[in-house]
């Protein structure tokens, strides 16, 4: 049947197809629905773990175990589970082991713009680069082939725009595939003895598998007129075929790792130009290069950011089409915490307070927006936990009084705990602001440890996380809601003073959660209002300063966090 | 037949994924290559937010670049003018005249710009402007936007209405299913 699919949702096919029956991922954009479409499919056991690390190893887990797995994960992912990743490359897998990691060239949503390829290379494990959702179906599948044929896992490298593009995929039927577990020691205990009898096997394969790439149909050839001949790969290919039809010879690579040689040397010799259109790093350029050829690349597209048909029609001379325009300076509309969000409160209790404050990966991250500008540092997951108790150990009491970390619930059980564990440990007096509002929320509300809901919403297991921080030494442990500005304040107040560590948990959920009821909207006496701009101060999206202060009463949910900085009362409804 | 190409901009939350899943939908049947790209994730939290729809003989570019677009449909007045140089030459842009005020405008650092459907058909575009939040309403909910610029659109394809009630069943719930038929027809016959 054809229909039109969400890359993500044609992987997550692929996966079903190929008989796929263990899922384990932590959510990341743009990776997201892989999992959120295989958990459709009642023959796959799926679930969220608490990051990629344990994603990745419950993975190989139930390869061990005889089942087709995956886990997925956004390009940063991949560096948490680059631990097991590199090591399961030497021990290889018993049922097929897919890892779905997608790439955010032009960082639409990511902290920056690394590409997956250098990995597979390093841990020197095949990767296959789908360009449109029919071949995230068929590559996941291949994927499966490939891992048990060649006894590896196998990355699955999507991007932004295979992964949030739907195109039209025609589908097929499940096969079952299981095996047994057979003990083997030699194979699955990587000791320094065992391990080394293992890397001259993966160099063997890595050999073996650069044949396959030799004639496998992942990497084909498009003839055109002999003239300009174009390397491409992943949604680079599409721009090629955009701007060029069929007049380029296109030589389309769809296994980013292992790179064929002589596939390479062919094609250079039957074309006049040689040319390489690849996103981000001149990863395949440079092996070109190094098998002695010697076509243009990155001397005349850019490093940075995603490609589009205009770029290339820029960098090959083409022309390119005129738009309209206006002279009209358009105001940016950055994303911003929505009306009612548990955040701002809090944040702006921070900002009113002029605490230091580091930050984390989700919604939060909006606070370091105008007009909060609340946040100080936003590394990498759970890094504000960690990063404050050096900023704190360095600076010590002058940096304890004034500085914060936040992070949200589903982060914290990604990997703030272990920096919590460094500041109960090495006992630095920092304050953790636990942001718990019930739910991974900048992904698009993905179930956490700490929501008591699995990946299906039905009952499942819930960390306490007041008992969690206070048996990791944390005796100064603290609840409050951050609708509530003055018990925020009190808090915040209180654990800053405090000579030793402190958690705050700020605890409210998402207001965006179907489960949550709102209040009526708060609406403007103006009769009341001066036109202070005092509510102004919170940045939300829902109010806006006509002569008088104005509530839009399609967003507002009454949280009642602009009625608490009104001196007039000037704010009313909201109950 | 070449690509057509059709940017679906708004505001985050306003609710485009719907009215790409519809124009998505009676492309595909009409034996159309389609490819509908989104952006999800951080945008989502009120920003700008931009959608492709691209279709003919062979789609392959995921996105539509400066000077391509056929049409832009506008779920913000804003927005419509954001995305203007992506509009082809003698485009036609379909926007609701809805205005909400950016951060940089509430926070008073930016103002929001005067008579932009004036400056858009002065720079060349043509345009169709229409209160689609008050059509909407008159339907029954506020939240058929969507549809009401639907209807609008339609008028530029010569698909039976039967066709677009078929796609329309296929996207939204039941339950809210007369109330977006008559957002539909409202955006038509306006």
């Amino acid at each position: 049947m054809k229909e039109l699919m969400l890359g993500n949702k044609a992987a997550a096919r692929g996966l079903y197809e190929a008989g796929c029956a263990f899922v384990s991922s932590y959510p990341g954009t743009p990776s997201t629905e892989i999992t959120e479409e295989a958990v459709k499919y009642d023959e796959i056991y799926c679930e969220w773990a608490p990051n990629e690390k344990v994603a990745m190893e419950a993975a190989f887990g139930a390869s061990l175990a005889g089942k087709r797995s995956f886990c997925g994960m956004k390009h940063v992912g991949l560096n948490v589970a680059a631990d097991p990743l590199y090591t399961m490359s030497y021990t290889g897998v018993n049922a097929g082991l897919v890892i779905g990691v997608a790439d955010d060239a032009g960082m639409h949503s990511s902290q920056n713009e690394q590409d997956s390829r250098h990995h597979a290379i390093s841990s020197k494990v095949p990767m296959l680069e789908p360009a449109d959702s029919a071949e995230a179906r068929e590559f996941a599948m291949l994927a499966y082939e490939i891992s048990e044929e060649y006894d590896t896992p196998v990355i699955l490298k999507m991007c932004t725009r295979v992964s949030h593009c739907q195109s039209i995929v025609e589908t097929g039927e499940r096969t079952e595939h299981s095996k047994e577990y057979v003990k083997d020691i030699p194979k699955y205990v990587m000791t320094p003895a065992n391990a080394i009898r293992k890397h001259p096997k993966v160099e063997e394969r890595t050999a073996r598998l650069i044949e396959y790439a030799e004639k496998s149909p992942l990497n084909r050839v498009e003839k055109g007129d002999g003239k300009i001949g174009i390397v491409c790969d992943s949604t680079s290919y599409l721009y090629v075929k955009e701007v060029f039809g069929e007049s380029a010879d296109v030589l389309k690579i769809g296994m980013a790792n292992p790179l064929p040689v002589q596939l390479f040397k062919d094609f250079a010799a039957s074309v006049e130009e040689l040319y390489v259109v690849e996103e981000l790093d001149p990863v395949i350029e440079n092996h070109m290069k190094t098998i002695g050829l010697c076509p243009k690349g990155k001397d005349m597209l850019p490093i940075t950011g995603e490609f589009s048909q205009n770029i290339l029609r820029n960098a090959f001379g083409k022309e390119v089409p005129g738009g309209l325009s206006t002279d009209e300076e358009i105001p940016v509309r950055p994303p911003a915490m929505c009306a009612g969000c548990p955040h701002r409160g809090l944040f702006y209790v921070l900002a009113k307070n002029k605490c230091t404050v580091l930050g984390d990966i989700g919604c939060y991250t909006l606070a370091a927006g105008a007009p909060l500008n609340a946040i100080e540092m936003t590394l990498c997951m759970g890094a504000s936990v960690s990063a404050t108790h050096g900023y704190v150990k360095a600076l010590g009491q002058e940096a304890s009084e004034h500085t914060v970390a936040v992070l949200g619930d589903s982060t914290f059980m990604h990997s703030g705990m272990t920096g919590l564990a460094d500041i109960a440990y090495n006992e630095s007096a920092s304050t953790v602001i636990i942001l718990d509002n019930s739910i991974t929320g900048m992904t698009g509300h993905q179930q956490n440890p700490t929501t008591g809901l699995n990946i299906k919403g039905e009952p499942a297991g819930k960390v306490d996380l007041e008992a969690l921080v206070k048996a990791m030494g944390i005796k100064r442990v603290v609840v409050v809601d951050p609708y509530n500005l003055e018990e925020c304040d009190k808090a915040v107040k209180e654990e800053l003073k405090a000579d030793e560590p402190s958690v705050i948990i700020s605890r409210r959920p998402c207001a965006l959660l179907k489960t949550v009821k709102h209040n009526p909207p708060i609406y403007v006496n103006p009769d009341k209002c001066k036109s202070c701009k005092a509510c102004m101060k919170i940045g939300c999206p829902a109010i806006s300063m006509k002569d008088k202060a104005v509530i839009d009463p399609t967003q507002c949910v009454g949280c009642g966090v602009c009625t608490q900085l009104c001196k007039f009362d000037a704010m009313e409804g909201g109950k | 037949m070449e690509t057509k190409n059709i940017m679906i901009v708004g505001v985050g939350g306003q609710g485009s994924l719907l009215a790409s899943k519809l124009l998505g939908s009676i492309l595909l049947s009409k034996g159309y290559d389609v490819k509908v790209s989104e952006v999800h994730g951080m945008s989502q939290r009120g920003g700008s937010v931009v959608t492709y729809v691209r279709f003919g003989d062979k789609v392959y570019s995921p996105v539509i670049d400066k000077g391509e677009a056929d049409y832009i449909v506008s779920f913000e007045l804003l927005e419509a003018a954001r995305y203007l140089p992506f509009l082809k030459k003698g485009g036609r842009i379909v926007t609701n005249t809805q205005q909400m005020d950016p951060m940089p405008v509430i926070t008073g650092v930016a103002e929001y710009p005067a008579n932009l459907v004036d400056k858009m058909e002065k720079a060349g575009a043509n345009v169709d402007a229409l209160d689609c939040l008050s059509l909407a309403e008159e339907a029954g909910t506020s939240k058929a936007v969507n549809l009401v610029l639907m209807g609008r659109l339609s008028h530029y394809f010569d698909f039976p209405q039967t066709e677009w009630e078929e796609a329309i069943k296929a996207s939204v719930p039941a339950k809210f299913l007369d109330a977006n038929l008559k957002a539909f027809k409202l955006g038509k016959e306006n």
